[in-house]
C-alpha cells in the first residue's frame, strides 16, 4: 500500500514535471502549422501590395485588355491571359486522353510486370526539371516542328482554323507540346490511383452480366471514377498554368495575342520570368505584379477545386502523390 | 431462329472486336506515354556526354564568348542553397506533419491539411515574387538566402505532407507501449513514433531535395544568378537551373554544350536518387518537379 503510494505520488510528481513539455511541445509543432497558414497569406498580401499601383490604375480591364506598352506604362494582360489558357486547354486535353488511357492499361489490362515498369517511366516524367524541358523543347522538338512535323500538319490540316501559318522553332505549337508531356504524369498517375480505388464489386457485377472487358470499363469503372478523373484533369490544368521556364523557353515571347497555333505568344508565367528583371519602371513591376497575383489567384482556385474533388472520391485516403 | 442466333453472333463478334480494338488503343497510349521520357534521355545522353568533363566541375564560367571554363559557381550555388533550404524548411515542415498527425483531428487540423496541398499546387514563379518583396526588395539585394527562403517554401508541403503519412504509419502498439510506461505526450512523439518514422521522412527529405534543385523559378527573382563564384550568403549566387535557363537563351554553341552536360547532371542526380529511393522503400514515394 505504502509503495503504491510511494510510487504513484513519485509519477504524479515526474508528470507533473514533465507536462510543460506537452504544452511546449504543442505550441511549438502548432507554431510549425501556423506557418503554411502565414506563407499563403503572406503570399496573396504581398503581391497584393506590390500590385495596388496598376489595380487601381488598370481596374478590372486589366484581365482583358491586350495592350502592354512598358514605355508608354499602359498594361494590360490580355494577351498572357489568351496564351496561358489556350496552351494550358490544350494540354490538359492531350494529357488527360492519353492519361487516362494509360491509367486503364495499369489497372485493367496489364499484368504487373508490364504495369510497374510503365507506370514508373511516365511518373520518372514528373521528376525532370522544368528548365531541362526548356532545353529539350528548344534543341530537339522545336526544330523537328519547324522542319518535319509543322509543314505536315499545315499541309493535310491547314484547312482547319488555327491549323495554317509558319512553324518555327518557338510558338504555341511547341508549348502546347511540351506542357502535355510534363502535366501526363499528375494526369496519369492521379487517375490510376481513383481507378485502383474503385470497388470490385463494381467490375465484377457488370462482368457477371456478360459484359466485355472495355464494356466493364465504360459502364461500371469510368461512371464511378469520373470527378476523381475530372480531379485529376484539373490537378494537371493548374501544373500547366504555372509552369514557367520549360514554357518561356519554347513559346516564343511575343505580345499579342495569336492567331494560329504556331504563333509566337506568351504566357503570364514566361511574361513575369522574361521581363521582371528588366523592368522599365515602377509600373511595369506593378504590373506583372498583378500578373503574378491573377496566376496565383487562378491556380488557387484550381488548386481547391481539384483537391475537393480527389478528396471526395478517395474520400481522405490519399496516396502519397507529390505536385 | 437462326437469325436470332446470327445476329447475335455478329453482336457478339462487334463487342469483342470493340473490346480488342480499345485494348489496343489502350496500350498504343500507354506506348505513346513513356516515348517522351527515352527521348529526352536519349538526347541528353547524346548531347550532354561529349560536354561532359573535370574543367566544367572545377572551374566558373569564362568571360562571355570564350569557349571553356565550366559552372563551378552553380554546382557550388545549388549545394549551398539548397542545402540552406533544408535547414530552414525541414524543421518547419517536420513540425507541420507531426502536428497534423498528434493534433490535426480538429477544424485547424483540416485546414491546414488543406492548405499544405494547396501550397504544394502553386506556382514556384510566384513564390519568387513573394521572397522578391519580403526579402529583396527590403535588403536592396538578391541574395542566396532569399533563393534558399523561396526554395524552403517549396519544399515545405512535400515534407509536410510526407512526415505526417509516415507518423501514421507508426504502429498503434508502439505508442502505447510507450505511454504505458508513462511516458508524456511529446517524449512518446520524439523518442518513439519520430525515430521509427525516420526513414520514411528522410526519403521524404531526399525527393524534395531532388524536386528543389531543378527548381529555377522561385530563384530568378531572389538569388538571380551570378557568373563569379560566390559563397556569400548575402550576394546574388548562381544555381544549375539558372545557369542552364541563361546558356539555352543564350547564343554561343558552347553555352548550348554546357547546358545540355549541365542538364546531364542535374537529371543523372535526379533520376539516381528516384532509383534508389525507389529500391530502399518501394513504389509508395515518387518525385515530382
Amino acid at each position: 500500500m505504502a509503495i503504491t503510494l510511494a510510487r504513484s505520488a513519485r509519477t504524479r510528481a515526474l508528470r507533473n514535471r514533465l507536462r510543460p513539455g506537452d504544452w511546449v511541445f504543442n505550441v511549438l509543432v502548432t507554431a510549425a502549422a501556423i506557418v503554411v497558414i502565414l506563407t499563403i497569406a503572406g503570399l496573396f498580401y504581398e503581391l497584393i501590395q506590390r500590385a495596388w499601383p496598376a489595380i487601381t490604375k488598370f481596374g478590372f480591364g486589366f484581365i482583358w485588355n491586350t495592350t502592354w506598352d512598358p514605355p508608354k506604362q499602359v498594361f494590360g494582360a490580355g494577351a498572357f491571359v489568351v496564351g496561358t489558357l489556350v496552351t494550358a486547354a490544350v494540354a490538359l486535353v492531350a494529357a488527360t486522353a492519353i492519361g487516362v488511357l494509360v491509367a486503364l492499361f495499369l489497372v485493367e489490362v496489364a499484368p504487373p510486370p508490364v504495369s510497374r515498369p510503365v507506370s514508373y517511366f511516365v511518373e520518372l516524367l514528373a521528376a525532370i526539371p522544368s528548365v531541362v524541358y526548356g532545353l529539350w523543347g528548344v534543341f530537339v522538338l522545336g526544330p523537328f516542328i519547324r522542319d518535319s512535323l509543322g509543314p505536315v500538319m499545315v499541309d493535310y490540316l491547314g484547312w482547319i482554323p488555327f491549323f495554317d501559318g509558319t512553324p518555327l522553332i518557338t510558338g504555341l505549337f511547341s508549348a502546347m507540346v511540351i506542357l502535355s508531356i510534363m502535366i501526363l504524369p499528375t494526369v496519369m498517375a492521379v487517375s490510376r490511383d481513383v481507378i485502383g480505388a474503385v470497388p470490385r464489386s463494381q467490375r465484377e457485377g457488370v462482368l457477371a452480366l456478360g459484359a466485355t472487358r472495355w464494356e466493364m470499363i465504360r459502364m461500371s469503372v469510368l461512371p464511378y471514377a469520373r470527378s476523381g478523373i475530372l480531379g485529376a484533369a484539373i490537378l494537371g490544368l493548374a501544373r500547366a498554368v504555372g509552369e514557367t521556364l520549360a514554357v518561356t523557353l519554347v513559346i516564343g515571347n511575343r505580345v499579342a495575342i495569336p492567331h494560329t497555333i504556331f504563333d509566337p505568344a506568351y504566357t503570364m508565367a514566361s511574361v513575369i520570368a522574361n521581363q521582371f528583371t528588366e523592368v522599365e519602371n515602377d509600373m511595369h513591376r506593378a504590373a506583372l505584379m498583378e500578373v503574378a497575383l491573377l496566376l496565383l489567384g487562378i491556380t488557387f482556385l484550381i488548386n481547391v477545386a481539384a483537391r475537393l474533388l480527389v478528396w471526395r472520391v478517395t474520400k481522405g485516403q490519399r496516396a502519397v502523390v507529390f505536385e | 431462329m437462326t437469325g436470332m442466333a446470327g445476329r447475335d453472333l455478329s453482336l457478339y463478334r462487334r463487342r469483342r472486336a470493340t473490346d480488342r480494338a480499345m485494348t489496343a488503343v489502350m496500350a498504343g497510349a500507354a506506348l505513346v506515354a513513356v516515348v517522351p521520357l527515352f527521348l529526352i534521355l536519349f538526347f541528353l545522353l547524346r548531347e550532354g556526354l561529349p560536354a561532359l568533363n573535370l574543367d566544367l566541375i572545377r572551374e566558373a564560367p569564362n568571360r562571355p564568348g570564350r569557349p571553356g571554363g565550366g559552372v563551378h559557381n552553380a554546382i557550388v550555388g545549388s549545394g549551398i542553397m539548397v542545402g540552406l533550404a533544408l535547414a530552414i524548411g525541414v524543421p518547419i515542415a517536420v513540425g507541420c506533419g507531426v502536428f497534423l498527425s498528434e493534433y490535426g483531428q480538429n477544424r485547424l487540423g483540416m485546414v491546414i491539411r488543406f492548405l499544405v496541398e494547396v501550397l504544394a499546387g502553386i506556382p514556384s514563379i510566384t513564390v519568387g515574387l513573394f521572397i522578391y518583396g519580403l526579402i529583396v526588395l527590403p535588403q536592396k539585394e538578391f541574395t542566396a538566402f532569399a533563393g534558399a527562403v523561396a526554395l524552403a517554401i517549396i519544399l515545405l508541403p512535400i515534407v509536410a505532407r510526407i512526415t505526417e503519412e509516415m507518423v501514421l504509419l507508426v504502429p498503434r502498439s508502439l505508442r502505447e507501449a510507450s505511454l504505458a510506461l508513462g511516458a508524456p505526450h511529446w517524449v512518446m512523439v520524439v523518442k518513439v513514433v519520430l525515430p521509427t518514422a525516420v526513414p520514411g521522412i528522410i526519403t521524404g527529405i531526399v525527393l524534395a531535395m531532388s524536386r528543389i534543385a531543378g527548381e529555377a523559378a522561385p530563384l530568378l527573382f531572389t538569388a538571380l544568378g551570378n557568373q563569379f563564384d560566390s559563397t556569400n550568403l548575402f550576394h546574388a549566387m548562381d544555381a544549375l537551373p539558372l545557369r542552364i535557363f541563361v546558356y539555352a537563351v543564350g547564343p554561343y554553341d558552347y553555352w548550348h554544350q554546357q547546358a545540355w552536360a549541365m542538364s546531364l547532371i542535374l537529371v543523372g542526380i535526379i533520376l539516381t536518387v528516384s532509383l534508389v529511393v525507389r529500391a530502399l522503400f518501394g513504389t509508395r514515394v515518387t518525385i515530382r518537379q
